[in-house]
C-alpha cells in the first residue's frame, strides 16, 4: 500500500471516531451546548483540556521552533506550562465558584456593568481569532503534506472540515470527541519520538534521550548537536542568543496569556465542585507534560537529523548530491515536501549538491512547521508512522480550534445578542446565531491564515499577549481586590488591549498586512521587546489604569464587595445558574 | 457562608500560601532558567548545564507538583476552616 492511501486511511479512520462521538453525544439543551452539564470528572476534563489546549501549535509547530531556535525558544516550554500554575491559584476555583458559563460574564457582573461585559467579548473574539489563525497555518501545512497538494489548498479543505466538525456538536460532543482526540495525539507524537531516540541514544525515553549520549560518537547528543551546527555557520544550540529581556517578558507573556485564555478557562466551569477545579488544572498538566517533556527531545533530534541527510558523510565532507534526492528512497521526504512549496531547494552554485548552512551558500530551505510531520520520514521510520503523525497534527490543530470557536459562538450568542441585543431570543434561535458566528470566525481566519504573521506557534504567540493584556488583569483584579470599580476594570482592559494590539500591528502590519509594518521584530520598536513579548506589558499597564481609575472614581457598592467575598470561598457552590 | 471572621482567616492563609508557591514558581522558572543560568553554568547535565535542563523541562515537573500541592493544601484549608462544599 502506498504512503498516501495509508495516510488516508489512518486519518479517515480517526475522523470517523471524533464524529461518531460527535453524534452521540450530540447537545440537546443550552447549557449542554456550552458547558457539558457540569458532570466530568476532573481527569476526563485534565484530558479534554490538554486536548484543548494542544493545538497546532504545541503538536506541529513548537518542536520545529526548538529546532532551530535551540535555548532561546526554551520560553514556550515554560511558558505555555507554567500558565498552569497561575490557572490552578489565582482564577479557576474561583470562576467555578461564581457558577456561570462564560467568561465576559463574570467580567460583567463582577464589574457591574454591560460596557465591561462587552469590552470582555471584544477582547476575547480578538485574542481567540489570532490563535485561530495559527490553527488554519498549522492545518494548511498538515493537510497540503498528506493529500499531496499546494499549502493554500490544504488550508481551505481544513477550513471546510474545521466548520463542519464545530457546527455539528456543542461543548459536550466536544468534551468526550478531545478525550479520543488527546488519546490520537499523544500517540502520534510519543511513538514516533520513542523511535528516534532509540535509534540515536539507545534510550526508550525521548525526554532522557535528549540529555544522553550519541551511540555512534559516544559523545551526548546535545554537544554533538552544538559542533555539527556550528561546523555549518549556525548559532549554538544550548547557548543564549536572545536578549534576557526579551526571553523573560515572553516567557511571562505566554504564561500570564495561558491563564486568560477563555477557551481554557471555561474548562473549569465544567468540573462539579471548586476542589475539582484546582485537580483538574493538575491533571490538564500532566496530560499536557507528556508532550511537552518530549518536544525539546524531539526538536533536538529532528535537528540533527536533518544536518545528517544533507551531510551523509558528516560536517567536514561535501553536502548530499542532487541526484540523490531526486532518486534515493531515503529521501523521498524531500522530494514530497517539496510538493507542498514549504521545503525549496536549489543547486545555486551548479556543483551538483545542495548545501545546507548559514551562509549565502545555503541551497536549502525549510518551513519550521514541517518538522514534526517530516521527522518520521526523515527517521525513515515505517509507513503507518507517518500516517499517525498526519492524523494527531490534524486531532491537535481541530480539537482546538473547536474549543476556540465554541468560546467565540458563546461570546457573541449568549453575551452579546442574549443579554444586550435581544433578550426574548429563543432557544434555538441562540444556538442558531452561535452556530453562525462560528462560521464567521472561520471565514475571517482562512482568510487571515493565507498569508500568516508568522509559523503556526508564533502567531498562536500573538493571541497569548492578547488574552494576557486584557482578560487575565481583570479576572485576577476581579477576584484580589475589591478596590477596583466598573469604570477601573473597563480602562485598564482597553488599555491593555489597545496598547498590546498596536504594537502587534506596528511590527507585524496593520491587521497582519505585512506591507503595513513599521518596525520588524529582528529591530523591534522599544529595547529587544518583540511583538509576541509585549503581552505582559500591556498586562501592567492594564493593573496600574485600573488602579489609578478605580481610586478616582465611585467605590464599589456593598453588594458586589459581598459577591468577591463569596467567591473566594468555596462553600455553596452550586451547580450553574442558568437564565 | 461561614461567619466573617472565620473566612477572613481562610483568605488570609490562602494568600501565604498563594505568595510561597509563586516564589517557588518564580525561582524554578525565571531563575533558573534565564536570569540564573550564568550562575548554575558549572553544574554539567548531558551535554550541557543545569540551566538548560530547568529551562527545557525541570521547570514543568516542578510546575506539576505545585498544583497539586496547592489543591492537596487547599482542600485541607478548606476542612479546617469550615469552607469547604
Amino acid at each position: 500500500m502506498d504512503q498516501f492511501t495509508l495516510n488516508l486511511l489512518v486519518v479517515g479512520a480517526t475522523f470517523v471516531l471524533y464524529i461518531g462521538i460527535a453524534i452521540w453525544a450530540r447537545a440537546g439543551s443550552t447549557s449542554e451546548f456550552y458547558a457539558a452539564g457540569r458532570g466530568v470528572h476532573p481527569i476526563v476534563n485534565g484530558m479534554a483540556t490538554g486536548a484543548d489546549w494542544m493545538s497546532a501549535a504545541s503538536f506541529i509547530s513548537m518542536a520545529g521552533i526548538i529546532a532551530f531556535g535551540g535555548y532561546d525558544t526554551s520560553a514556550y516550554l515554560m511558558g505555555w506550562t507554567g500558565g498552569y500554575v497561575l490557572l490552578a491559584m489565582l482564577l479557576a476555583p474561583y470562576l467555578r465558584k461564581f457558577g456561570k458559563f462564560t467568561v465576559p460574564e463574570f467580567i460583567g457582573d463582577r464589574f457591574y456593568s454591560q460596557t465591561a461585559r462587552t469590552v470582555a467579548v471584544i477582547c476575547l473574539i480578538i485574542a481567540s481569532i489570532t490563535y485561530v489563525i495559527g490553527q488554519m497555518t498549522g492545518v494548511g501545512v498538515a493537510f497540503s503534506r498528506f493529500l499531496e497538494v499546494s499549502n493554500t489548498t490544504g488550508l481551505f479543505i481544513g477550513a471546510a472540515i474545521v466548520f463542519m466538525y464545530a457546527v455539528l456538536g456543542g461543548m459536550k460532543g466536544i468534551t468526550y470527541t478531545q478525550v479520543a482526540q488527546y488519546v490520537v495525539l499523544i500517540i502520534a507524537y510519543t511513538i514516533p519520538a520513542i523511535f528516534i531516540s532509540l535509534q540515536l541514544t539507545g534510550n526508550p525515553i525521548p525526554g532522557l534521550g535528549l540529555f544522553s549520549n550519541d551511540t555512534s560518537s559516544g559523545a551526548p547528543i546535545l554537544s554533538t548537536l552544538n559542533d555539527t551546527v556550528e561546523a555549518l555557520g549556525f548559532k549554538s544550540y544550548t547557548g543564549q542568543h536572545d536578549t534576557t529581556l526579551n526571553m523573560f517578558l515572553f516567557t511571562m507573556t505566554l504564561m500570564i496569556g495561558t491563564a486568560g485564555l477563555p477557551h481554557v478557562i471555561v474548562r473549569f466551569f465544567t468540573v462539579p465542585r471548586v476542589a475539582d477545579a484546582r485537580s483538574s488544572a493538575g491533571w490538564a498538566l500532566v496530560f499536557i507534560a507528556l508532550l511537552y517533556l518530549t518536544a525539546p527531545a524531539v526538536g533536538a533530534m529532528a535537528r540533527l537529523n536533518l544536518v545528517k541527510t544533507f551531510y551523509p558523510n558528516g560536517v567536514d565532507q561535501p553536502a548530499v548530491e542532487m541526484t540523490a534526492i531526486e532518486n534515493d528512497q531515503n529521501l523521498a521526504w524531500v522530494r514530497n515536501w517539496a510538493k507542498t512549496g514549504l521545503l525549496t531547494f536549489d543547486d545555486k552554485n551548479a556543483d551538483g549538491r545542495i548545501e545546507y548552512s548559514a551562509g549565502d551558500s545555503n541551497e536549502l530551505t525549510v518551513n519550521r512547521d514541517i518538522i514534526t510531520l517530516a521527522n518520521p520520514e526523515i527517521a525513515n521510520l515505517p509507513g503507518w508512522v507517518i500516517a499517525l503523525v498526519a492524523a494527531g497534527g490534524l486531532a491537535a490543530a481541530l480539537s482546538t480550534a473547536a474549543g476556540l470557536l465554541m468560546a467565540i459562538s458563546s461570546a457573541v450568542s449568549h453575551d452579546l445578542i442574549k443579554s444586550q441585543i435581544n433578550p426574548n431570543i429563543s432557544e434555538k434561535g441562540e444556538l442558531l446565531a452561535a452556530r453562525i458566528s462560528m462560521a464567521v470566525a472561520i471565514a475571517i481566519a482562512t482568510y487571515l491564515g493565507l498569508n500568516p504573521p508568522g509559523f503556526a506557534a508564533q502567531t498562536v504567540a500573538l493571541a497569548f499577549g492578547l488574552a494576557a493584556s486584557s482578560i487575565f488583569p481583570a479576572l485576577m483584579m476581579g477576584i484580589f481586590s475589591k478596590k477596583i470599580n466598573n469604570t477601573g476594570a473597563v480602562a485598564g482592559m482597553l488599555v491593555g488591549l489597545v496598547t498590546t494590539l498596536v504594537y502587534i500591528f506596528l511590527h507585524k502590519g496593520w491587521f497582519f498586512v505585512a506591507s503595513t509594518a513599521s518596525f520588524s521584530d529582528s529591530a523591534p520598536m522599544i529595547l529587544s521587546i518583540k511583538s509576541t513579548s509585549f503581552g505582559v506589558i500591556g498586562a501592567i499597564l492594564n493593573f496600574i489604569t485600573a488602579f489609578v481609575v478605580s481610586n478616582a472614581t465611585k467605590e464599589t457598592p456593598e453588594d458586589i464587595q459581598e459577591l468577591v467575598e463569596s467567591i473566594r470561598v468555596p462553600k455553596g457552590a452550586g451547580a450553574a445558574v442558568d437564565h | 457562608m461561614a461567619d466573617k471572621s472565620s473566612s477572613n482567616a481562610y483568605w488570609k492563609a490562602n494568600i501565604r500560601t498563594i505568595q510561597l508557591f509563586l516564589v517557588i514558581w518564580f525561582v524554578c522558572s525565571f531563575g533558573f532558567g534565564i536570569l540564573l543560568r550564568p550562575m548554575l553554568a558549572g553544574i554539567k547535565v548531558g551535554g550541557t548545564d543545569l540551566g538548560f535542563w530547568f529551562a527545557q523541562q525541570g521547570s514543568i515537573l516542578v510546575f506539576l507538583v505545585l498544583i497539586f500541592a496547592y489543591a492537596w493544601r487547599m482542600n485541607k484549608l478548606d476542612r479546617e476552616h469550615g469552607v469547604e462544599e
